[in-house]
C-alpha cells in the first residue's frame, strides 16, 4: 500500500502548479495509471479523497484512465496489448520487445478555478 | 471566478527517480557498485548478505543500508560480520525511497566497492522505487511457492536477477523450480537466475562472481 505516498507526491505536483497559475481551487484531476504501474487504482481514489481534505483540492474530483500494457515486438513489428504479462510475442515468439505503454503514473491534467 | 484547464503531463514519480538518478551518479563516479535486494518479508535477504559478506570481505569492502519497518536488528546481524551498515527505520512504510537514501548518502564512504540496499519485506510497493542502484535483484524463496511470479510481475519486470533462496528446501517442498524459472523468465526474458541456499552455501560463490564481474565492466566504463 504505497497509494498515499504516490498521493502526496501528487498534491506536491498540484499545489506547485495551482500557485504558478494563482489558482484560488483545483476542482478536477486527471491521472494516467498504467497496468503495470503497480499501483491500484481503487486505493488511489482512496487515498486522494483522505488527502484533499484541508487542501485547496478538497472539493475536487479525481479521475484515472487505466493505460493498457502495450508492447511491439522488435523482430516482427507485431503490437499487441497484454494482460497477461507474458513478455513473449504472440506472432512470432520473439523476447525482443519494447513497452510502448502501462508503465505509466502521470499527472496528466487539471481543472482550476482561477 | 473562471476555470481554466492546464495540461500538466508530469511523472508522479518524478521527484524520487531525479533523487535516484543523482545519487546513482554520485556512486558510480566513486566506483560503488549498487544492488538493491527486494523480496517478501522472511525470503533471506539479511542471512543471503552475511553469506555474500563471507566471499567479498578478504578482498573487497562491502556495506549495506538495511531498510524496516521497525528495529535495528537486521543493521546489528550485518555489523556483526564486521561490515558497515545503516538502518533505516520506515516507521510504518511500506518500502524505501530515493529520500531515505539520500539522508545516509553523507555517510557513504568513496572507499567502499559494493553498497547492498535490503529493501523493506514486501513484493509489491518497493518494485516502484528506484533507490539509484545498478542492479535489482528479486528473491523469491522456495516455501513461498512457486506461482509468485506471476502473482507478483512487478517485482519481476523491474529486476535484473532472480535469487532463489532456500534451495536446499527443494527436495522436501512441492516448489516447482522450472514452473517458477519458466513464468518468471516470460514476465522479465532478461531476468538472470540465481539458485541459492544462504545455510548450506549453495550458489553464492556464483552470485558473488557475478558481482564482482558486473563491478569490473562498470569500473571499465568509467574509466
Amino acid at each position: 500500500m504505497h497509494e498515499l505516498s504516490i498521493i502526496a507526491d501528487l498534491f506536491e505536483i498540484m499545489t506547485e502548479k495551482a500557485k504558478e497559475k494563482k489558482a484560488k481551487k483545483i476542482v478536477f484531476v486527471k491521472l494516467q495509471v498504467g497496468k503495470l504501474s503497480g499501483v491500484v487504482p481503487e486505493l488511489l481514489y482512496t487515498a486522494f479523497d483522505i488527502y484533499k481534505k484541508d487542501t485547496i483540492a478538497n472539493e475536487s474530483e479525481l479521475e484515472i484512465e487505466e493505460v493498457p500494457l502495450k508492447i511491439e515486438c522488435k523482430k516482427c513489428g507485431t503490437n499487441m496489448v497484454k494482460d497477461d504479462f507474458v513478455f513473449i510475442c504472440t506472432h512470432c515468439g520473439s523476447t525482443d520487445l519494447k513497452t510502448l505503454s502501462g508503465t505509466e503514473l502521470v499527472l496528466e491534467k487539471m481543472e482550476l478555478e482561477v | 471566478m473562471r476555470k481554466k484547464e492546464i495540461l500538466v503531463l508530469e511523472d508522479l514519480l518524478g521527484s524520487n527517480k531525479k533523487i535516484a538518478a543523482d545519487i546513482r551518479y554520485k556512486l558510480t563516479q566513486r566506483g560503488i557498485l549498487t544492488i538493491n535486494l527486494m523480496s517478501s518479508p522472511g525470503a533471506g535477504k539479511t542471512t543471503l548478505l552475511e553469506r555474500i559478506a563471507d566471499y567479498l570481505k578478504p578482498d573487497y569492502k562491502m556495506a549495506v543500508i538495511e531498510g524496516d519497518i521497525e528495529t535495528e536488528r537486521d543493521a546489528e546481524r550485518i555489523r556483526a560480520k564486521g561490515i558497515l551498515a545503516w538502518q533505516i527505520i520506515t516507521g510504518g512504510a511500506c518500502h524505501l525511497e530515493a529520500k531515505m537514501i539520500g539522508k545516509v548518502f553523507p555517510e557513504i564512504t568513496p572507499d567502499l566497492d559494493f553498497l547492498f540496499i535490503e529493501n523493506v519485506g514486501n513484493l509489491v510497493c518497493p518494485a516502484s522505487y528506484d533507490l539509484g542502484e545498478n542492479i535489482r535483484c528479486v528473491l523469491l524463496s522456495v516455501p513461498e511457492g512457486d506461482d509468485k511470479p506471476k502473482k507478483y510481475p512487478k517485482a519481476f519486470t523491474t529486476s535484473d536477477c532472480l535469487i532463489l533462496t532456500k534451495a536446499d528446501l527443494l527436495p522436501i517442498m512441492p516448489f516447482d523450480k522450472e514452473r517458477a524459472q519458466k513464468e518468471a523468465l516470460e514476465i522479465n526474458p532478461k531476468l538472470r537466475v540465481f539458485e541459492t541456499s544462504a545455510l548450506q552455501d549453495i550458489g553464492i560463490k556464483e552470485l558473488v562472481e557475478f558481482f564482482i564481474s558486473i563491478r569490473q565492466n562498470f569500473l571499465h566504463k568509467n574509466a
